[in-house]
């Protein structure tokens, strides 16, 4: 145990090391010489203003003739009807409106769930609106972008995720810094709205931190390791150690995440990704406790190229062990979920889950359920889910049975799906 | 002393020697086609989507990464068809070169000509529609050539010791195309101002140039799928003008452009609007030629005005 720690330490470190060497390197290979900048200011900023009035003038004629342009189109149009077929010439390609060069990418996600059945342990409210996740994306120079999710759910306001993303740092070292949701297996770094079903996994809730997750404020470094066979990914990432499974005493102590991906095409439609994941970290029991996760995943994917978009099948499993510490010693306990999911016409997707999962504070007691979903998409930008649920938790007597249904609905730019 | 090397092997990057083969990723296969004309056996060629899938939605699988990694040129289609997949590809294939703006990216739209720039006010209430015009402008052989020249120019860039060869590619490929469009356009000549509806907005371009007229489409709105409502409407329409062609993209279903045919006596033509559509398709060229006779069989054989 302790030999792994050093070696997730050494190579979380040593990711470290190069982020905070590489991008000096870089800056003085394509940052301009210092020297010039130091040049007679006076006459330096006497060429500004010149080059600026310039710019203005050029700016100012180019405007009139584009309003020109456009009084003469809109003429034309109100004298013939008739589409004139405007033969649009080849530089021109509709500048949006100069204000907003700059805006980031905005959109607004609502999720709403609610929950109908009697639940033990109250579980989600009958009617609720979840939470709303506002994203801003934008590039921040040329060589860095920045993501902000930023989740406002009735009672509080939260970061979900806030970094900046080194993509092109020699080495192929893709860097984030900021607040992240771990890379640690599947389901934890998805975004509510992402996830197939309207809950989280059993294991999610009993291992793995529940809705919030795994996620803290840190440094992740990523590389592919170049073989001839497949793609492979590993990652290194360093965290503070503020999470709901992770709680650092001082600030020495950090937390610690490892996650190596193997993907590979069975042709065309058909594909097989797996992972390994590792975390490591203070648990906050007391100043020496800590807490050890792994986890495996498993996806094979299919969706034949030519009906892409009528139709698709997935098949996932995570598995996650949790050894945490107490003072009398680490208690062990195991979790999974096996999903299967399938596309059944344009818009329709129907899911099953199958949850096993002890708890990590007391692993004699083990939850057990079953998901049905149905989900309903009219668009790209909505969703319906209606969701059954049985579960039999491990100091219940009865099965629990609920039903859960889910309204997503997203605003403004269209951000790329994740695969 | 490390700083000057990195510098060094930047400057060696940026100009490879010349008959090395210059690595070009395109985001589809017309793209790609019209890449391997200009950079013939210089440049070594690969495409994300295929020809006969919905360049729409494509998965950004990672072994697309692996690709892209090793990439000296990028070439998409732009106006935002690539928007749902190609971003997260392009920041995970950590290459410096073909970064949105960097040397090695080439926005294939900027130079032709596009048709569909909404003005005014849009909003989703209008389907899935492209802020900045429609995309499917490789349609018209003429951009198809303004395409190519761009490539030539960015390979021109990226390996200068072969300029001259790229360029004599181009004048080659100019050549042929001017040729072909001669035989395209008095294929086509009988028939302008036909009438025809489309499944999705992927032709306007087509039409533009060979003189269609498409009067209205099996989708509601871009990327809704087809409903009752409109499809009975698009029936009664496609009566009134006794439009007797409906095109639909290979990647479409069937149902409801068979049973709009079989509703209104109309010819359901399965037409790939991109290169690799079908197997005989091997080329830009082909494309048209291939989707112009299908076209004016269906024509001679509905007797379609």
């Amino acid at each position: 145990m302790c030999r792994w720690r050093r070696d997730v330490t050494a190579f979380a470190l040593a990711g470290i090391g190069l982020t905070v060497l590489l991008p000096r390197i870089g800056g003085a290979a394509q940052g301009p010489p210092v020297g010039t900048a130091a040049a007679p200011a006076g006459e330096e900023i006497a060429d500004l203003k010149r080059e600026l009035e310039e710019l203005r003038q050029e700016y100012g004629s180019r405007m009139a003739a584009i309003e020109s342009r456009i009084m003469a189109l809109e003429g034309a149009e109100a004298a013939a009807p008739q589409p004139a077929a405007e033969p649009s010439p080849p530089s021109a390609t509709a500048p949006p409106p100069a204000a907003k060069f700059f805006n980031p990418d905005m959109a607004a996600i609502g999720n709403f769930v609610g929950a109908a059945g009697p639940s033990p342990g109250g579980g989600e409210p009958s009617l609720n609106m979840q939470e709303a996740e506002l994203s801003f994306q934008a590039v921040v120079d040329p060589y860095a972008r920045a993501d902000f999710f930023v989740t406002l759910s009735p009672d509080e306001v939260a970061l979900e995720e806030g970094f900046i993303t080194f993509p092109t740092l020699p080495g192929g070292f893709l860097t984030k810094v900021g607040r992240m949701r771990d890379a640690f297996g599947k389901v934890n770094g998805q975004h509510p709205h992402t996830l197939p079903f309207a809950d989280r996994p059993l294991v999610s809730k009993n291992l793995t931190g529940g809705e919030e997750g795994l996620a803290d404020a840190g440094i992740s470094v990523a590389r592919l390791i170049p073989n001839p066979w497949l793609f492979l990914e590993a990652t290194g990432q360093v965290y503070q150690g503020n999470s709901e499974v992770f709680k650092a005493p001082t600030r020495s102590d950090l937390a610690y995440v490892g996650h190596l991906r193997a993907y590979q095409d069975l042709g065309e439609s058909t594909n097989i990704d797996l992972g390994g994941s590792i975390a490591y970290g203070h648990n906050g029991v007391t100043d020496d406790t800590t807490t050890r996760l792994l986890g495996v995943d498993a996806t094979l994917r299919w969706k034949p190229l030519r009906r892409s978009i009528y139709t698709h099948f997935l098949a996932r499993g995570e598995v996650t062990w949790s050894r945490w510490g107490e003072p009398g010693g680490a208690l062990n306990a195991v979790g999974g979920y096996g999903y299967l999911e399938y596309q059944f016409a344009r818009r329709w997707t129907a899911g099953l889950r199958y949850d096993n999962s002890e708890r990590a504070e007391a692993p004699g007691l083990r939850d057990k359920g079953g998901s049905f979903v149905l989900t309903f998409m009219p668009s790209e930008f909505s969703l319906v889910r209606a969701q059954y649920r049985r579960t039999s938790f491990a100091d219940d007597d009865s099965p629990t049975n609920e039903l859960l249904f889910q309204f997503l609905f997203a605003i403004g730019a269209h951000g790329a799906h994740p695969f | 002393m490390r700083l000057l090397g990195i510098a060094a092997l930047s400057v060696l990057a940026a100009a490879p020697p010349a008959g090395a083969t210059v690595n070009v990723m395109a985001s589809t296969e017309d793209l790609a086609a019209l890449t391997r004309e200009v950079g013939g056996d210089r440049a070594k060629v690969e495409s994300i989507a295929r020809g006969y899938q919905d360049p729409h939605f494509v998965e950004a699988k990672p072994s697309f990464i692996l690709k892209m990694a090793k990439a000296d040129l990028l070439v998409v289609v732009g106006r935002e068809l690539e928007i749902g997949w190609l971003p997260p590809l392009i920041q995970q294939s950590r290459n410096a070169k073909i970064q949105v703006g960097a040397d090695g990216y080439l926005d294939a739209s900027l130079t032709a000509k596009i048709l569909e720039i909404p003005t005014g006010q849009i909003t989703r209430a209008m389907g899935d529609v492209h802020p900045l015009g429609n995309p499917h402008y490789w349609l018209d052989p003429d951009n198809g050539r303004r395409v190519a020249k761009a490539i030539m120019d960015k390979l021109a860039r990226t390996a200068p010791a072969d300029a001259a060869y790229f360029a004599s590619r181009y004048a080659d490929f100019d050549k042929r195309l001017g040729e072909a469009e001669k035989r395209w356009d008095a294929l086509m000549a009988p028939y302008k101002g036909l009438k025809i509806v489309t499944y999705h907005r992927s032709w306007p371009n087509f039409a533009d140039r060979f003189g269609l007229d498409v009067i209205g489409y099996v989708e509601p709105q871009p990327g809704i799928p087809p409903s009752p409502r409109h499809t009975i409407e698009l029936i009664a329409e496609i009566k009134r003008q006794n439009v007797k062609i409906l095109l639909v993209e290979p990647y479409f279903d069937l149902k409801t452009p068979q049973s709009i045919g079989r509703e209104t006596g109309a010819r359901v033509l399965v037409m790939p609007p991109s290169v690799g559509g079908v197997k005989e398709i091997t080329d830009y060229i082909t494309l048209f030629d291939h989707d112009l006779n299908l076209l004016v069989t269906a024509i001679k054989e509905t007797g379609a005005k």
